[in-house]
């Protein structure tokens, strides 16, 4: 889970990277092409953002013909939402940490 | 699921140390500062002190105190609001320790995630729309 929040993070951590997200998510499925137009950067640069995207499960892609089609997959962003695990691995670390100590101390 | 749901975390453990001992790792700052983060805790109820990690500080206000027993204070971080209360019991040779944070809503919870990472509108833009997928 912590690491799946991980990738998350980094891939939404490049502002162009969620400028294509928002587009897939508001407009639809949409081709590279039409997404490199509305970005103002290359063809190959889109490209690669969508494989980060696609690695971190928050882009599907699906092929017709010869083009390749992306959509958003807004599943992708559970494991970020989902605070409740979060909060849980955060005291589990630091009960961890608690425990130790008290080995340390003295009675 | 509603915006305002609350959502409160437990965690519970058997600890082979007695609650004496837990407890003042629980409530002297230098101990503290050792397990969980650097603060100016007291334990007074009322006492307002600060728990500070890398990401930044959660203010906090000392609710109850029960030596040995319960120790709860607010924790209010980033637009995060909530209560954390730990609770410890004799058991067998050491002690039950139940931890709880409490009081997240839905709104708050995203709204901590958002400022985390500086994406608050744009997280709250996507949950309605994970909220819709599902």
């Amino acid at each position: 889970m912590q690491h799946m929040a991980d990738t998350l993070f980094k891939s939404l951590s490049d502002p162009t990277r969620r400028a294509i997200f928002e587009s897939l998510t508001r407009d639809g499925e949409q081709t590279v092409w039409m997404l490199t137009d509305q970005s103002g950067i290359s063809q190959p640069a889109v490209s690669k953002h969508l494989a980060v995207l696609k690695t971190a499960g928050l882009v599907r892609d699906r092929r017709e013909g010869r083009q390749t089609h992306y959509s958003a997959d807004p599943k992708g962003l559970k494991p970020l939402i989902d605070w409740t695990s979060q909060m849980s691995s955060f005291w589990q670390k630091k009960l961890d940490d608690l425990e130790d100590l008290l080995n340390r101390m003295d009675q | 699921m509603t915006a305002t749901e609350t959502r409160s975390v437990v965690i519970e453990r058997q600890i082979p140390h007695p609650p004496e001992k837990i407890w003042r790792a629980l409530t002297q700052p230098h101990l503290i500062a050792e397990w969980l983060m650097k603060n100016d805790f007291a334990p007074t109820v009322g006492h307002r002190f600060q728990l500070r990690g890398d990401w930044g500080h959660a203010d906090c206000r000392v609710l109850e105190i029960q030596p040995d027993k319960t120790l709860s204070y607010t924790w209010d971080a980033m637009g995060l609001e909530s209560v954390v209360t730990f609770t410890l019991a004799p058991s067998g040779t050491g002690t039950h320790l139940r931890v709880e944070q409490a009081g997240f809503r839905k709104d708050q919870a995203q709204a901590f995630a958002g400022a985390k990472y500086g994406w608050e509108n744009f997280l709250g833009k996507l949950e309605q729309v994970v909220g819709r997928e599902n």
